[in-house]
């Protein structure tokens, strides 16, 4: 499986997505923004950071960008797409996904591991996941609200769009488990081809038991079959 | 233009030391020389009353690569590795301008430690405000811990340990020191030396603009009522930038193209080509026309002085100015040939094909004023507790005074505001004595942890600055690292007053003898003086940051109790040392006495005996005992782990404030399991350790026979609920 990770100016979860890709058995490239060519790969990753330092609003420039129109041909074509975390804004901001991502309720910045319910497990990225499994991840970021209009909800929700929702470590939904404010707890979702998917907690930081636990292999395993 | 003696005094010179620049240039200085002068000649950038003290500490030994003097000190971790480290202090712009002072405080340290060659691998801080209660405190805490977690966080590099004290010392001079630490391989570590004569000066990084001018002559400057508008002298930080410029450098830096590289920090492009000559023995000429101005009409007086962020300066090797070009170009950032290296010794700075200003080397480096100052002894402060009135408090009153107190309780939610866990190395976050960094693809970690005790320092300097070092060596033993060597940010008042120059000397002395001691040398730092606000000096605050080494990377045992039924066990003799403790000062607002002795025998034995146990995987978990004594250690080892303790009623101290609260040094708690514990004594028995079996963990209960019993949950919410309320207030 061939796999390639956008690397923007200002990217910085570009070498951990790396590690875990290659851990996991991807053959993966590092791809410069300013190429105009991307190589045929099976799974594109936007990773985590702070492209072109979020200047004007986190993901717009990089929403802009030469590389990024590749990116945008390619999962017309059905290429599977990753972002996080910052690459879950840029999706947003190509339009690849619908929706944005709000400053964070507390307008402070998060860092921490919060619970997350796999909502859909019928996608190529969470196919190894149990359906309602409950998931330790990580999340750091400024800008993790997500917030969407009613009618794209509604799809959302009719759809099984929705891919991750935070929760209490028991699996409760609810506002003492939402970290940043998020409309209905969402943590990630797919577009309706359910090819592409962003999501803010950062499954690679979740795949070394010494730094943290494993439970971030799953969606790579997924991916891999 | 006449230089008077209110230009003079505007530069912070003083008029004997305009009078040793002239008779160095043999003339008088112009405007442009004078300002050099003046960047170079203060506190901050010369060390002018500090030298000839920091010239006695411990700064070698085998681990030692590269002691002071560098950009950062280097140590050796074994194999290939090498980590680069060094703190420093950003306390007036941060308390001028919070958030940019903060930020650009981590930009500031971090472009210290990848000049080097490193790529940084973990951030440390160490801030300290005035009263929570000061009207100030709320918008200074708020805008220093976003400005330290802006910059980390959009750099990619995780924030991993720090302290927050309170304290109203720093009302109207808070600290903020950041620490940074990077790995590079050992043949590939770069220097700030000059070599070779007519070398492309090159200039690398973000434009030069009118900020933080005189930046410098700033921060060795007292404040006073005016300090506000000192505002335009702070710099603004760009980590975006900065992330560009580390990826560069390192890109350049894979083959040999650099012959020195310096960051341009304090005082700016004038420091940065003067330190690079001065080490080469050698001159720079620049032509100031081809700097990058992000203004216009820039002046060669303010290129020289601006502190604009994110610039660096490179001496190239000839040849490879191409492929040096083609690198930053790829970033995005200026690359400009701004000068050369010559051998006249000179600083030379040419505008328009005019020279404006030439000084030698050595008048702004080595010849640079040195003081003597006077400094008298501290007096011991004397303090008459009145054991009677210390029995009138319970035990669970007197803890639950302390956990709730602003300095004990919870941090999280400053430490939530950090990215800790970016590059995917850090296997020890906060919330334990130190740090755990992994080496990247190794079975290698580093621990790391900062420190400080101004109010031991303040009360008695040399065994406060004793007690500093030992704490910080025992942070690193409890999480099971070998500790190495430390970096020192040195925060003292006025030099010039006698009693503060004293605190910095006696200071020096402790921090000395406990180094030496422990083989524990000072490889990087900084001073800090002039911290305070018209004449009113804050207390004498040295933060030691240290690193250690793990050799073989376990799962860490952290600082949490991990199971039901297992034994407890202080090393380390408690004597009850109530003085300058928290529980003085929490419950009766005492705060004179002396601090505790610091036996330096006692601490490298016990020291070295928990690290052997960890090592043999005989505990458990371990933490160290330092403020508030045995039972906040025990409580921050209970209540955030689910487990509840139950300890036997003290046998050797019949007061139990004294037992549970003094903060005796030397001290670690272990958690040991049945199976263990009976080698665990051996070891000690074998070793002279003096130890106390003092209970068991068990379940939800915190309790102390037949003194208080309170569940582990009740503490909890005792302990995070301050900064509720603080918060609560400070959002109407």
């Amino acid at each position: 499986m061939k796999s390639s990770v956008i690397v923007f100016p200002g990217s910085n979860c570009d070498r951990d997505i790396a590690v875990a890709l290659e851990k996991m058995q991807f053959k993966n490239q590092m791809i410069w923004h300013k190429e105009t060519t991307l190589p045929k790969s099976d799974l594109i990753v936007i990773p985590g950071g702070f492209s072109y330092g979020d200047y004007l609003r986190s993901g717009a420039i990089a929403g802009k960008s030469l590389i990024i129109d590749e990116v945008i041909k390619a999962a017309n074509d059905g290429c599977l797409i990753l972002g996080i975390c910052n690459g879950f804004q840029i999706l947003t901001e190509t339009g690849l996904l619908k929706g944005t991502l709000l400053r964070n309720k507390n307008l402070k910045f998060i860092n921490k591991d919060v619970h997350v319910k796999v909502t859909n497990n019928k996608t190529k990225f969470s196919s190894k996941y149990k359906i309602n499994q409950i998931l330790k991840l990580n999340v750091a970021h400024n800008e993790g609200n997500y917030f969407t209009d009613s009618f794209h909800l509604e799809t959302l929700k009719k759809e099984n769009l929705i891919a991750f929702q935070y929760c209490d470590k028991f699996g409760n939904i609810n506002n003492q488990a939402n970290p940043n404010g998020a409309i209905q707890n969402i943590a990630g979702i797919y577009n309706s081809k359910k090819n592409i998917l962003g999501m803010m907690p950062h499954p690679e930081r979740m795949v070394d038991k010494l730094i943290s636990n494993t439970d971030g292999i799953n969606l790579f395993s997924s991916l891999i079959n | 233009m006449q230089i008077t003696n209110k230009i003079i005094e505007k530069h912070g010179l003083k008029i004997d030391e305009y009078k040793k620049i002239q008779k160095l240039l043999k003339r008088d200085p112009n405007l442009l020389e004078l300002g050099i002068f003046s960047a170079m000649w203060n506190e901050h950038c010369s060390y002018k009353s500090s030298r000839i003290h920091l010239k006695k500490l411990p700064t070698k030994g085998k681990q030692v690569i590269q002691g002071p003097g560098e950009n950062a000190g280097v140590i050796d971790i074994g194999d290939d590795d090498a980590i680069i480290f060094k703190i420093e202090s950003h306390n007036h712009p941060s308390y001028i301008e919070p958030y940019q002072g903060a930020a650009t405080g981590v930009g500031g340290i971090l472009r210290d430690v990848f000049t080097m060659g490193a790529r940084p691998i973990a951030l440390l801080n160490s801030i300290h405000f005035g009263a929570p209660d000061h009207p100030k405190t709320k918008n200074l805490l708020n805008g220093v811990v976003s400005g330290i977690g802006g910059y980390g966080n959009c750099i990619g590099v995780p924030t991993v340990a720090g302290e927050t004290k309170f304290n109203e010392t720093y009302n109207e001079n808070i600290l903020v020191n950041a620490m940074a630490v990077g790995h590079a391989k050992k043949s590939k570590i770069f220097y700030s030396k000059a070599k070779g004569i007519n070398k492309a000066v090159v200039y690398v990084g973000s434009k030069t603009g009118r900020d933080g001018i005189h930046g410098a002559s700033m921060a060795s400057a007292e404040f006073d009522e005016n300090s506000d508008e000192k505002k335009p002298t702070v710099q603004v930080g760009d980590p975006f930038t900065e992330k560009l410029l580390l990826e560069a450098c390192l890109e350049l830096m894979k083959d040999d193209s650099i012959i020195a590289i310096q960051d341009m920090g304090a005082a700016g492009l004038t420091s940065s080509s003067v330190e690079m000559a001065s080490k080469g023995s050698l001159g720079i000429e620049l032509e100031l026309d081809k700097v990058p101005c992000r203004e216009e009409n820039m002046t060669p007086y303010e290129m020289m002085l601006s502190e604009s962020q994110e610039r660096m300066l490179i001496i190239l090797e000839d040849g490879k100015e191409e492929r040096a070009k083609k690198i930053f170009d790829k970033w995005d950032l200026d690359f400009v040939i701004i000068g050369k290296t010559t051998n006249t010794k000179n600083l030379t700075m040419k505008y328009k094909n005019i020279i404006h200003g030439e000084i030698p080397i050595d008048a702004l480096a080595t010849k640079a004023p040195i003081y003597d100052r006077k400094w008298i002894r501290k007096k011991p402060s004397k303090c008459e507790v009145n054991l009677k009135n210390l029995k009138k408090i319970k035990l669970e009153e007197g803890l639950i005074k302390v956990l709730s107190s602003p300095n004990h309780s919870n941090k999280s939610w400053i430490t939530n505001q950090y990215d800790q866990m970016v590059m995917c190395d850090t296997v020890q976050r906060s919330g334990s004595d130190a740090a755990i960094i992994r080496i990247h693809n190794t079975e290698k970690a580093i621990a790391v942890t900062v420190d400080s005790s101004a109010n031991y320092c303040k009360s008695h300097p040399i065994s406060g600055g004793k007690q500093i070092v030992c704490e910080n060596w025992r942070n690193l033993i409890s999480v099971g690292a070998k500790p190495l060597a430390i970096t020192n940010c040195l925060n003292f008042g006025n030099p010039e007053n006698s009693e503060i120059m004293g605190e910095f000397a006696e200071c020096l002395s402790g921090i000395k003898e406990a180094c030496e001691f422990l083989n524990y040398p000072i490889v990087s730092g900084n001073v800090s003086f002039y911290n305070g606000t018209n004449k009113k000096n804050i207390f004498p605050t040295p933060v030691i940051g240290g690193v250690g080494l793990i050799s073989k990377l376990k799962k860490p045992i952290g600082q949490y109790f991990k199971a039901e039924n297992s034994f407890i066990i202080v090393v380390g003799k408690t004597f009850g040392h109530i003085e300058q403790s928290c529980f003085l000062k929490e419950n009766f607002s005492i705060t004179d006495g002396s601090p505790p002795e610091t036996n330096l025998t006692n601490e490298k034995n016990n020291g070295e005996a928990v690290l052997n146990l960890i090592n043999k995987d005989l505990v458990l978990t371990a933490h160290d005992v330092s403020s508030g004594g045995l039972i906040i250690g025990l409580c921050e080892m209970s209540i955030y782990s689910g487990v509840g303790i139950k300890i036997n009623k003290p046998k050797i101290l019949s007061n139990l404030i004294e037992y549970f609260f003094g903060e005796d040094q030397g001290r670690y708690i272990l958690e040991v399991n049945t199976e263990n514990i009976n080698k665990v004594e051996k070891i000690l028995k074998s070793n002279n350790i003096y130890y106390e079996n003092i209970g068991k963990t068990q379940s939800k209960y915190f309790e102390i026979e037949g003194e208080m019993k309170s569940d582990i949950n009740e503490l909890y919410k005792i302990n995070n609920q301050w900064y509720n309320d603080f918060n609560a207030v400070t959002n109407k």
